[in-house]
C-alpha cells in the first residue's frame, strides 16, 4: 500500500486527489469503510431481527445514507456532541457507539444504551457525545444550539452538530434555532440529510425553496450543498464547518443530498415514489460502492482487503445480536427509575 | 326505515365518517401529515385522496403549529377542517394554536366568531413506540375551557361522534387510541350522530361502578365479565367525553352501586380520575359511598420502550380485576 501511504497527509503533492484522500491516512480510510459497512449490516441485522419478532415497535433505517453520517462525524472528537433523529442508527455508529449495546437497546435489555427504555428511536451514546436520536422531528435542532451555547459559555472548545431530515426544515424549531445560532455566533453545524422525502411528502411538495441550504441565507450563515453519497465531499464540508465553528465564526448549514432505500418505517407501502427511482439510487449511487471504488482506485484497499472488512463486520454483528439476546431484561420493580435524578 | 349495520374497524368507521362529512358539506376538508397517498400513519384516511382529491385531502409539511393554526384560521372564516395529528404527542408542538387561539377566540371576541375545527389525535401506548409516541394527553386539553374533548371507544361511537364533531360549532378534539384502530364492531351505514357530552352505560351492575375511558372500557368489560363468575356484578360506564363531562350518569350509577373505580390509561395523577372522583365527592352520591374511591391509571413515568415495562405502565385486565374485587369485597 505504498501509494496510499504517500497519498495520505500529502495535500501539496497530490492536489488532484479527492479531499478525504489527501486529508486522511490509509488506515483511517479503511476504518471509514469498516464503519460504513457496520452501519449497513447493523441495520440489516436489526431489520431481520424485527421481521423475526425479536424486536418490537418500529424502526427507521438509514440504509443508503451511510456516507453522510460518516463524513460528518469524521472531523468530530468524542467530546464534540451531536443530536440525532428517528433515523439515527448511522449517526450513533459513526460517532463511535458499540453495536453490542445498540442491539441490546433494540432488544429492550438493561445492557442497552438506554437500559431498554428508549429503543431505536431514542438510541444514544452520551459517553461518545451522542445526545440521542429523537422521536420529534426537529426536536434535536435547538438542543444542539443549546449544547453549542454551553460550549461557548464554558469555553470547552466543543462543537455541536445537529442532524435532521429535509422534513424537519419546515418546523418552527428549525428556523428559531438557526436564527439564534447565527445571532450568537455559536459553534454549531446544522446537517440536513435531504433524502428527498419526509415520509411520503417530497421536498417539492413540502418546501418552498429548491434546496434546504437556501434557507441559510435567511440566517446569515453559509449554506453548503454536498453529494451526501460521496464520503469525501461530505467530509470536506464537515471539516470546513468544524474549523469555522472552532474558530468562533459561527454556524454552518450543510445540506447532504442522499436517499433512503427502505420505506420510511415499517408501515410504508412506498406509494409516493417509483421502483425505478429506488433502483437507480441503489444501482448507481450507492455510497459504500462508490467509496469502495475510490479506495481501490487510489490503492488503499484491494478485493481481499474488502472481503476482510466484510467478514469482520459480519462477526461484529453476530456477536452484537448474541450479546443482546443473552442480556437481562429490566425488572418491573425498576419501572419508576430514571424519571428524576436520584439524589443520594 | 331499516339502516344496514356492518362490521367495520374503528379506523374504517372514522374514514367513513370523514367521507360522509365531505360528501354532505363542501366546506369539510382534511389536513394532516401524510394523509394523502400514504393514507395516514395508521391508514385512517386510506384512499380518501383518490375519491376527494388532494385539495380536500391535503398533505401538510411537517409543521404542526403552523398547520393547526391554518386549520383554526380556515374554521374561523367559513371552512370545516378536520386536522389529523400523526400522533397525539405532537399536539405539544401545536399547543399555542389549540390552547391560546382555537379555545379562546370566541370568548375573547365576545361571541362574535366561532371556530368549528375538528382535530384528531392517535393516542396511547402499546405499540412499542416509546416515550414520545405513546402518551395520553386528553386531560391536558380537557383542562381548557372552549375545547370539547372526546374519547370514543367503539367503531359505532367514533363514527357518530366524529359526525357530531364536524357539525359542532366549536373546536372538538378527538383522542383515538391506536390499539382500537383495528378493533371491529357494528357500524350503521349513512349519517348518524352520537352526542358529545353523554356517557354510556355499557354494562349494568349493582355492586360497583367502573368509569373507564377509551381502550380501558374494553378492558373493564373484560374484567367485569371475569368477576361475574365470582358473583360480583359490575356496572361499566364509558365516559366518552372528557369535556364537558357527563357527571350525572356517574352520580346516578354510584348512588346505585355505592362503589367507584376509575380506570384510564393516562398518568394517574391530576387526571380524569381525579375529576370523576371529585364529581362524586361533591355530589349527593358521596353519602352513598360504602368505600373510598379507587383510581387505576398510568404509572408516574414516561412510556418505556421495553414491552414488559410498557405493559406494566398502564392498567391491564388483571389489575382491574384485582382492584375491582378488593373494592367490591370491602378490602379497601
Ligand atoms: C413533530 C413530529 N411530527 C411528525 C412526526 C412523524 N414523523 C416521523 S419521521 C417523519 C418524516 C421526517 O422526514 P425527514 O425530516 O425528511 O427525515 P427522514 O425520515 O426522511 O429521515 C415524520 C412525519 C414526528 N415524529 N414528529
Ligand atoms: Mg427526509
Amino acid at each position: 500500500m505504498a501509494t496510499a501511504r504517500k497519498a495520505a497527509n500529502n495535500e501539496a503533492a497530490q492536489p488532484n486527489l479527492p479531499f478525504a484522500f489527501r486529508k486522511y491516512t490509509a488506515e483511517q480510510l479503511r476504518e471509514v469503510l469498516h464503519k460504513m459497512y457496520l452501519i449497513r449490516r447493523f441495520e440489516e441485522g436489526a431489520e431481520d431481527a424485527y421481521m423475526r419478532g425479536l424486536i418490537h415497535g418500529t424502526m427507521h433505517l438509514s440504509i443508503g445514507q451511510e456516507a453522510s453520517a460518516m463524513g460528518i462525524c469524521m472531523p468530530l472528537t468524542d467530546q464534540d456532541q451531536i443530536t440525532s433523529t428517528h433515523r439515527g442508527h448511522g449517526h450513533c455508529i459513526a460517532k463511535g457507539a458499540d453495536v453490542k449495546r445498540m442491539f441490546a437497546e433494540f432488544f429492550g435489555k438493561t445492557t442497552g444504551y438506554c437500559k431498554g427504555r428508549g429503543g431505536s428511536m431514542h438510541i444514544a451514546d452520551v459517553t461518545k457525545g451522542n445526545l440521542g436520536a429523537n422521536g420529534i422531528v426537529a426536536g434535536g435542532i435547538p438542543i444542539a444550539v443549546g449544547a453549542a451555547l454551553a460550549a461557548k459559555k464554558l469555553r470547552t472548545g466543543k462543537v455541536a452538530v445537529s442532524f435532521f431530515g429535509d422534513g424537519a426544515n419546515n418546523e418552527g424549531a428549525f428556523h428559531e434555532a438557526l436564527n439564534m445560532a447565527a445571532v450568537w455566533k455559536l459553534p454549531v453545524i446544522f446537517v440536513c440529510e435531504n433524502n428527498g422525502y419526509g415520509m411520503s411528502t417530497s421536498t417539492e411538495r413540502s418546501t418552498a425553496v429548491k434546496n434546504i441550504a437556501d434557507r441559510a441565507g435567511a440566517y446569515a450563515m453559509p449554506g453548503v450543498i454536498v453529494d451526501g453519497n460521496n464520503f469525501s465531499e461530505v467530509a470536506e464540508a464537515a471539516n470546513a464547518a468544524v474549523e469555522r465553528a472552532r474558530a468562533g465564526e459561527g454556524p454552518t448549514l450543510i445540506e447532504s443530498k442522499t436517499y433512503r432505500y427502505r420505506g420510511h418505517s415499517k408501515s410504508d407501502r412506498n406509494r409516493y415514489r417509483t421502483k425505478e427511482e429506488i433502483e437507480d439510487w441503489m444501482a448507481n449511487r450507492d455510497p459504500i460502492a462508490l467509496f469502495e471504488a475510490e479506495l481501490k482506485e487510489f490503492g488503499i484497499i484491494d478485493d481481499a482487503g474488502i472481503e476482510a472488512v466484510r467478514e469482520a463486520v459480519k462477526k461484529e454483528i453476530a456477536d452484537g445480536i448474541e450479546f443482546a439476546k443473552d442480556s437481562p431484561s429490566p425488572e418491573i420493580r425498576d419501572l419508576e427509575n430514571y424519571v428524576y435524578t436520584e439524589v443520594a | 326505515m331499516d339502516v344496514a349495520v356492518r362490521e367495520l374497524s374503528y379506523a374504517q368507521a372514522i374514514q367513513e365518517a370523514m367521507a360522509i362529512a365531505m360528501e354532505q358539506d363542501e366546506r369539510v376538508f382534511l389536513m394532516g401529515e401524510d394523509i394523502g397517498v400514504y393514507g395516514g400513519a395508521f391508514q385512517v384516511t386510506g384512499d380518501l385522496v383518490e375519491r376527494f382529491g388532494s385539495e380536500r385531502v391535503m398533505d401538510t409539511p411537517i409543521s404542526e403549529l403552523g398547520g393547526a393554526g391554518v386549520a383554526v384560521g380556515a374554521a374561523l372564516t367559513g371552512l370545516r377542517p378536520i386536522f389529523e395529528f400523526q400522533f397525539s404527542d405532537f399536539a405539544t408542538l401545536a399547543m399555542e394554536q389549540i390552547v391560546n387561539q382555537a379555545a379562546k377566540m370566541r370568548f375573547m371576541l365576545g361571541g362574535e366568531v366561532s371556530v368549528p375545527v375538528v382535530m384528531r389525535f392517535p393516542a396511547g401506548s402499546g405499540t412499542g413506540a416509546a416515550a414520545q409516541h405513546s402518551q395520553s394527553l386528553e386531560a391536558w386539553l380537557g383542562h381548557v375551557p372552549g375545547l370539547k374533548v372526546i374519547q370514543p371507544a367503539t367503531p359505532h361511537d367514533v363514527k357518530g361522534m366524529l359526525l357530531a364533531a364536524v357539525a359542532d360549532p366549536d373546536p372538538v378534539m378527538i383522542f383515538e387510541h391506536k390499539l382500537l384502530y383495528k378493533m371491529k364492531g357494528p357500524v350503521p351505514e349513512g349519517h348518524y350522530t352520537v352526542p358529545i357530552g353523554k356517557a354510556d352505560v355499557r354494562r349494568q351492575g349493582r355492586d360497583l361502578t367502573i368509569v373507564a375511558t377509551s381502550i380501558m372500557v374494553h378492558k373493564a368489560l373484560e374484567a367485569a365479565a371475569a368477576l361475574q363468575a365470582e358473583g360480583i356484578d359490575i356496572e361499566v360506564i364509558d365516559l366518552r367525553t372528557v369535556r364537558p363531562m357527563d357527571k350525572q350518569t356517574i352520580i346516578d350509577s354510584v348512588k346505585k352501586t355505592s362503589r367507584l373505580l376509575c380506570v384510564y390509561e393516562a398518568v394517574k395523577t391530576l387526571g380524569i380520575g381525579a375529576e370523576v372522583s371529585a364529581a362524586v365527592a361533591e355530589s349527593d352520591a358521596f353519602d352513598y359511598l360504602d368505600a373510598p374511591i379507587v383510581r387505576l391509571g398510568g404509572a408516574e413515568i414516561p412510556i418505556p420502550y421495553n414491552p414488559e415495562l410498557e405493559k406494566a405502565t398502564v392498567p391491564q385486565v388483571p389489575d382491574i380485576v384485582a382492584a375491582a374485587r378488593d373494592l367490591a369485597k370491602g378490602k379497601r
